[in-house]
C-alpha cells in the first residue's frame, strides 16, 4: 500500500494544483516543465542506460514543433495527425544519424548530435520558404481532439501532464522489462553484455531513436501551446539545458527527469529575476554561466544527481519496512 | 578579375582559414588521445586569447608583448582548468568528461561576455603596408603571418614530438596510456601539459586571426566545432590527418561561400562533419599505421 500511496498522492496533487494557482504565469511555467520533463525522460534513457549523450536534442524538439506548425498551417492537417508526424519525423532522422555513429565504441554520437543541432538551427533560419526564417510561423491552431479544444492554459496543463504521466509509466515498464535489463547490462559493461549476446549497437540506437521521438512529442505539443514558432528556442544552449536537467535530476532514476526539469526551469526564472539586481543591465544570457558551472560541479561532485539522493531515501525506507 | 585569379584569391583565404582550423584540430586530437577528453571548450581558448591580447594591447603594451602575455596566461588557464576540473574527474567515464567540457565551454563564453561585452574588438595588422599582388591575386600580408605561424607551430611541435624526451613521453601516452604508465611516465603530468599546450596554441591562433576577422566573445564556439570537423576528416587518432583536415575544410568552406552562398558557409562544415562521422568515422583520410 505504502508503495503506491506516494505516486497516487503526487498525481492528485498535480491534478489539484491548477485549482490553487490562479496565475497564468505559474501555470505556463508548469506546462513548460512538463514539456521539458518529457524530453529529459528520453535523454535520461540515452545517457543513463545507453551511456551516450546528445548535444542536439533541441533540434529534435524543434523538428517536432516545426512539423506541427507546417502541417497544420500550410497543409491543414488535423492536429492529431500532425502530432503523430511530429513523433515520426524526429525518430527517422535520429535513426539515420545514430545508425552509423552508434556502432562505434567512442562518443561520436556526441559530436554528430552537436553538429546536427547547429545545422538544424541554421536551416530553421535559412529555409525561409518552409520555416518562415528568423520570424517563424504564426497561426498554429489549438490542439483539437474529438470536439475538445485545448484553447486555455488550464486545459493544456492537463494535456501535457497526462502525457508526462503516460510517458513515465511507459518508461517505468520498459526499464523493468527485458529491454531495460539489457540496457542496464550495457551500461555496466559493454563487453560483458556483448558476450551474453546482447546487440549493444542496436540497443543504443533504439534508446537514441526513442529519445528523439519523445523530444518530437514535446516539440509538437509546444507548437500547439504557444501557437507560433521561431528558431530561437531550439539552439545549442537549449540542448545543453536538457543535458543539465538530465544530469541534475540524476540519470537512470524515475524521479530524476521531473526534478531536473523543475529545478533548472525554476533556477532559470530565478536567475532572470536576480541577475539584473546583481549586475545592472545584464540580460538573461548570463544565466548560462551559472548553468555551465552547475553542470561541471554536479558531474565532478555528484555524477548521480539528485535523483540518486531520492532513490537512497526510498531504499532506506524499504530497508526499514523489511 | 578573371576566374583563375579569383580562384587563386579564394585559395589564399582558404589556406588562411584552414591553418587556424588545423591548429585547433591539432590541439583537440592531441588532448583527446592523451587524456581521453573530447575538449568541447577548445574554441574558448581561441576567443579568450584574442580578447585578452586586444585588451593588453589597448592598455598600451606593444603588440609582441600582448601576444606573449596572452598566450602565457591562456596556457596557465588551460593548466588551471586541467587541475581544477578535469583532474578531479579523471576516473570518470568519457560521458561525464565530455559533459564537463560543455559546461566549461558555456561558462567561459559567459565570462567572456561579462568581461568584454558583445562588441567586437580588434588588433592592428602585424606588419604595415597594403595587400601584395601574388600571381594575379591580392594577398593580405596578415595571411602570410598566419600561414607562417601555423607552419612554425606545426614544425615546432613536430620537433618536440620527435626529438625531445618529453615529446616522446607524450607520444607514448597517445599510443598506449597504460603502457606509458608502466614504464614510469606520469599521465597526470602529460595531461597537464596537453591542456596548457592546447591553451597556448588556441590563444596564438586567435590572436593571429583577430586583425582579419576581429574578435568577439562567441567566436570560439564555431571555431571549436570547425576544429572537430577537421579532426573528423583526418580521423580522431591522427594528428597529421587533423592538420591536413583543417586545410581541406578551410578551402572547402571558402570555395563554397565564394561560389555558392555565404549564408550556408557554416552549414557546409557541419554537413562534412556529419558525413565524415556517418560514412568514415575512422577519418576520411585514415591510413592505418602510426597514430602521431
Amino acid at each position: 500500500m505504502k508503495k503506491i500511496a506516494f505516486p497516487v498522492a503526487l498525481i492528485l496533487a498535480f491534478a489539484g494544483l491548477p485549482l490553487l494557482i490562479k496565475s497564468n504565469y505559474l501555470l505556463g511555467i508548469l506546462i513548460i516543465i512538463g514539456l521539458y520533463a518529457i524530453i529529459v525522460i528520453g535523454l535520461g534513457i540515452l545517457m543513463g542506460y545507453a551511456g551516450q549523450v546528445s548535444f542536439g536534442h533541441a533540434a529534435f524538439f524543434g523538428i517536432g514543433g516545426y512539423t506541427v506548425a507546417v502541417l497544420t498551417t500550410a497543409c491543414h492537417w488535423p492536429s492529431i495527425a500532425a502530432l503523430i508526424a511530429a513523433l515520426i519525423l524526429p525518430g527517422l532522422v535520429a535513426a539515420i544519424i545514430g545508425g552509423p555513429t552508434l556502432k562505434l565504441k567512442e562518443l561520436y554520437l556526441a559530436l554528430a548530435t552537436l553538429a546536427f543541432g547547429i545545422l538544424v538551427h541554421i536551416l530553421f533560419n535559412e529555409l525561409k520558404g518552409i520555416t518562415g526564417g528568423p520570424s517563424g510561423l504564426t497561426g498554429i491552431p489549438y490542439f483539437t481532439v474529438g470536439g475538445l479544444v485545448f484553447d486555455r492554459d488550464i486545459r493544456f496543463y492537463y494535456l501535457v501532464w497526462s502525457a508526462v504521466l503516460l510517458v513515465s509509466l511507459g518508461v517505468n515498464n520498459l526499464i523493468h522489462s527485458r529491454v531495460g535489463r539489457a540496457m542496464r547490462a550495457v551500461r555496466e559493461s559493454e563487453h560483458a553484455s556483448e558476450s551474453v549476446g546482447i546487440d549493444t549497437a542496436a540497443l543504443k540506437l533504439q534508446a537514441f531513436v526513442f529519445s528523439a521521438v519523445l523530444a518530437g512529442l514535446a516539440g509538437g505539443l509546444y507548437a500547439f501551446y504557444v501557437t507560433f514558432i521561431s528558431p530561437s528556442p531550439f539552439g545549442f544552449h537549449t540542448s545543453v539545458q536538457f543535458v543539465l536537467m538530465a544530469v541534475v535530476g540524476g540519470l537512470g532514476t524515475f524521479w530524476g527527469p521531473l526534478l531536473g526539469a523543475g529545478l533548472v526551469v525554476a533556477l532559470g526564472e530565478a536567475l532572470r529575476w536576480a541577475t539584473p539586481l546583481v549586475i545592472p543591465g545584464a540580460g538573461g544570457e548570463y544565466q548560462i554561466i551559472f548553468f555551465g558551472a552547475i553542470l561541471m560541479l554536479v558531474m565532478i561532485v555528484k555524477p548521480g544527481g539528485l535523483g540518486a539522493v531520492m532513490d537512497l531515501f526510498k531504499k532506506s525506507e524499504e530497508g526499514e519496512a523489511h | 578579375m578573371d576566374l583563375s585569379s579569383q580562384l587563386l584569391q579564394l585559395l589564399f583565404s582558404g589556406l588562411t582559414l584552414g591553418s587556424i582550423y588545423s591548429l585547433i584540430a591539432l590541439a583537440l586530437v592531441a588532448t583527446y588521445n592523451i587524456t581521453g577528453v573530447l575538449n568541447l571548450a577548445q574554441g574558448e581558448f581561441v576567443a579568450l586569447g584574442a580578447l585578452l591580447a586586444a585588451s593588453i594591447y589597448a592598455a598600451g603594451l606593444p603588440l609582441a608583448a600582448a601576444f606573449l602575455v596572452s598566450v602565457a596566461l591562456i596556457a596557465a588557464l588551460g593548466a588551471l582548468i586541467e587541475r581544477s576540473v578535469i583532474y578531479p574527474a579523471r576516473e570518470s567515464s568519457a560521458l561525464t568528461l565530455i559533459i564537463i567540457t560543455v559546461g566549461l565551454s558555456i561558462s567561459l563564453r559567459g565570462l567572456a561576455l561579462l568581461v568584454w561585452g558583445t562588441e567586437p574588438v580588434s588588433l592592428p595588422a602585424f606588419s604595415s603596408g597594403g595587400p601584395l599582388l601574388l600571381g594575379g591575386a591580392f594577398v593580405n600580408p596578415q595571411t602570410l603571418w598566419i600561414l607562417g605561424m601555423a607552419a612554425a607551430t606545426t614544425s615546432g611541435l613536430y620537433i618536440f614530438f620527435e626529438l625531445t624526451y618529453t615529446g616522446k613521453a607524450v607520444r607514448a601516452c597517445v599510443i598506449n596510456r597504460t603502457a606509458a604508465l608502466l614504464i614510469g611516465i606520469n599521465p597526470g603530468t602529460i595531461s597537464l601539459l596537453a591542456f596548457a599546450g592546447s591553451g597556448a596554441i588556441g590563444a596564438a591562433a586567435g590572436i593571429f586571426i583577430t586583425p582579419v576577422t576581429l574578435a568577439t566573445y562567441d567566436m570560439g564556439f564555431m571555431l571549436g566545432v570547425k576544429g572537430f570537423v577537421a579532426a573528423a576528416i583526418g580521423g580522431m587518432h591522427n594528428i597529421r590527418g587533423a592538420v591536413l583536415g583543417g586545410f581541406i575544410l578551410g578551402i572547402l568552406e571558402v570555395y563554397s561561400a565564394g561560389l555558392i552562398s555565404s549564408g550556408l558557409k557554416d552549414a557546409v562544415a557541419l554537413i562534412v562533419l556529419l558525413a565524415a562521422l556517418m560514412l568514415r568515422p575512422e577519418g576520411l583520410l585514415a591510413i592505418s599505421g602510426r597514430k602521431v
